[in-house]
């Protein structure tokens, strides 16, 4: 697992207080995780706060699942 | 008893703490075991605010803020943030009137109230929010009016800035409850401050006329109000409008 893999996964695992082994790449934050839609805008901005980026919300709508937040912070880093 | 009105712990931002509503809270809060930053427009009020938070033995300080102004509130959120810690109790207390009847009402009277009233409270609960949602405890209370209730004219703008953050208190309550954040108003009556000492001795007499305790109520009287809505006696409580106006206007 890259450095980022396990930073976002921790990150959902904190904000969500969920299980770690719950947390797959595949997880959806509200059908799988049990977010709420406050759960989402905060998981955002700890991602935005734990990577030093901005995150706007046309794209925070679109980081719905585990994966799709590596892949947004990887795009965003590289 | 002691232990459930105690603040030790909290972090209390209270806006317009120079004089009149907001001191009396400031310190009230402060008694009760809260630090305590307080605002005013201007250093001298600022470095006064320090004075008697100190005098009174209170945790905290006086810092410049103009609540109508977007970088402002961050930058004093911020700043509080740094030096003692995320705010957990945020009073929204600053306030002005512009009054005038409606034809005569100037775009400017309008939007001063507006701005410093109503998007003063949405913007400085918004700066706290992410320290408050973090920690998963807080307390907003934002001061109203009885006149958002009641109506008064003269008071177009001002009834509707105070009649809207009854609203917004409301929804947000729904919004962060699920994080122990608790959203309230306290909506005084006449109250003895600068800002009623503009009225003239026949305004006083008739408005005395219409309140059953027949007096003015004194700063103290809304600052208990707030401690109670701030201290864990108030915890179960949100979304609410507590008025405290000497029964002249029942709601
Ligand atoms: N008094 C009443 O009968 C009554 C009744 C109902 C509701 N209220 C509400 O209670 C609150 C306090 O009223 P009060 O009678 O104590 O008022 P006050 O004696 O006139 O004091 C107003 C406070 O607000 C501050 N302030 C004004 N404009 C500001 C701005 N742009 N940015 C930041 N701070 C600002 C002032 O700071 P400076 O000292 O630096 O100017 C002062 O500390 C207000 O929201 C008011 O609408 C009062």
């Amino acid at each position: 697992m890259s450095d980022i893999e396990e930073r976002v996964k921790k990150i959902v695992v904190e904000q969500l207080g969920v299980d770690e082994a719950e947390v797959t790449y595949l997880s959806s934050f509200i059908d799988d995780l049990g977010a709420d839609s406050l759960d989402t805008v905060e998981l955002v901005m700890a991602l935005e706060e734990e990577f030093g980026a901005e995150i706007p919300d046309e794209d925070a709508e679109k980081i719905t699942t585990v994966q799709a937040a590596i892949d947004y912070i990887k795009a965003q880093q590289g | 008893m002691d232990s459930l009105i105690n603040l030790q712990g909290e972090i209390a931002l209270v806006t317009g703490a120079s004089r009149g509503i907001g001191r009396s809270i400031a310190e009230m809060l402060g008694k009760a075991g809260a630090t305590v930053i307080g605002t005013a427009t201007s250093e001298k009020g600022a470095d006064a605010i320090s004075a008697y938070l100190t005098e009174a033995g209170v945790a905290g300080k006086g810092i410049v803020l103009n609540v109508a102004d977007k970088d402002s509130i961050e930058s004093v959120v911020k700043a509080v943030t740094g030096d003692f810690g995320a705010i957990s109790v945020l009073v929204n207390n600053a306030g002005i009137t512009r009054d005038n009847l409606l034809m005569r009402m100037k775009d400017e009277e309008w939007d001063d109230i507006i701005t410093t009233n109503l998007t003063s409270v949405y913007r400085m609960s918004k700066a706290c929010m992410r320290g408050m949602t973090k920690a998963k405890k807080g307390r907003i209370i934002s001061i109203s009016s009885v006149v958002g209730a009641s109506g008064n004219p003269g008071q177009t703008n001002y009834a509707a800035a105070k009649a809207g953050l009854v609203g917004f208190s409301k929804s947000l309550a729904r919004e962060i409850g699920s994080r122990n954040i608790t959203v309230n108003v306290v909506a005084p009556g006449f109250i003895d401050t600068d800002m009623t000492r503009e009225l003239s001795e026949e305004q006083r007499n008739n408005l005395l006329q219409n309140i059953p305790l027949s007096r003015l109520g004194q700063p103290g009287e809304i600052a208990g109000a707030v401690l109670f809505l701030a201290s864990p006696l108030g915890a179960y409580i949100t979304g609410e409008t507590i008025h405290v106006n000497g029964g002249m206007y029942m709601a």
